[in-house]
């Protein structure tokens, strides 16, 4: 079969933006099991933080520089200027490289934290 | 031992800002928030976004939706984050993501268009998310007391009701002190006492 002949069979205005926006992500629109709330925090791994020796792309190497410190999902996104599932695929391969870990939340999602949480935050709006 | 650095996570809690369009969410966010306003988006399809490939896209449209949040740093202990609503309506199912482990919600109101924020009101009403409701009040005086307001939006008596203008940062954060002493009031029970004012 000649590829030649095929090629512009498979673009067309319509799929513009979208092949933009995820060819980073191999096509994937959503990550594999593990699942990224908008926040929850990741941190590079000391694998992760030694970039060099992970074999990534550029846009994997954006979130892992973005990530050496503890950052929540919403705003790694924000930051990389990727769109939010675009980011939970990079993550997800980054997972599965071992270059990045999930950080326990310190409440977890769906319960109100302590009370004395809720008013060290009320003081904090009134005071800052 | 290993040498990682102690990595606490503070607790991230989530508030929703909602509200018909115009009714000063993106203001609000921005001027309670430390940080310049922060924007995330998400590329839809208009299949929706159940599919797990993207196989057959073509004859899709494609849309981008901007999501505001912004970011308030409780010492070492907390960060609050602020997620303003998409007001399209057509956008609805995003907030299903954005209530999920939501620990409340403001619904901004703006008396001339009451209505504007009955589906948010409904929304959290259904869902049993903690909200309350704020009247914007930008353009200089309120002529509706908030008795008023209450009646209008027919609210459970419970659901607090308060005046503020979300151009000013201590007024829009003494709503979101409203917000958490309602959500410890609902946690606690009544008879809890409200954090001291600050005077």
């Amino acid at each position: 079969m000649r590829a030649d002949d095929d090629a512009h069979e498979w673009l067309d205005a319509e799929a513009g933006p979208l092949v933009r926006s995820y060819a980073v992500t191999g096509g994937r629109a959503r990550p594999g099991a593990s699942t990224f709330d908008l926040l929850t925090y990741v941190v590079a791994t000391p694998a992760g933080q030694r970039r060099h020796a992970v074999h990534l792309q550029p846009e994997h190497r954006a979130v892992l520089a973005l990530a050496q410190e503890p950052i929540s999902v919403a705003e790694l996104s924000s930051r990389a200027g990727f769109a939010l599932g675009v980011v939970r695929v990079l993550l997800a391969d980054l997972l599965d490289e071992g270059a990045v870990k999930h950080l326990a939340p310190a409440v977890a999602p769906g319960h109100i934290p302590d009370d004395h949480i809720l008013q060290a935050v009320i003081l904090g709006l009134r005071h800052a | 031992m290993r040498d990682e650095r102690a990595r606490s996570v503070p607790t991230a809690i989530k508030i929703l800002v909602a509200g018909g369009f115009g009714a000063g969410k993106t203001t609000m966010v921005g001027t309670v928030s430390e940080i310049m306003p922060l924007h995330t988006e998400e590329v839809l399809t208009s299949a929706g976004t159940d599919s797990d490939d993207l196989s057959g896209v073509e004859a899709k449209r494609t849309t981008t939706v901007t999501m505001d949040f912004g970011r308030i740093t409780i010492g070492d202990s907390a960060v609050l984050y602020l997620f303003g609503t998409p007001g399209q309506d057509r956008f609805w199912f995003l907030w299903d993501e954005l209530a999920i482990g939501a620990l409340g919600a403001v619904v901004l109101a703006d008396t001339r268009r009451l209505a504007d924020s009955f589906p948010s009101i409904d929304y959290f009403e259904r869902r049993g998310i903690p909200f309350v409701v704020a009247v914007n009040c930008f353009h200089g005086h309120q002529p509706f007391g908030v008795d008023a307001v209450r009646g209008a939006l027919s609210l459970d008596p419970d659901v607090p009701v308060v005046m503020c203008d979300v151009r000013d940062r201590r007024s829009g954060r003494e709503v979101l002190v409203t917000l958490i002493e309602h959500v410890r009031a609902i946690t606690l029970g009544p008879a809890h006492s409200a954090v001291a004012g600050a005077g």
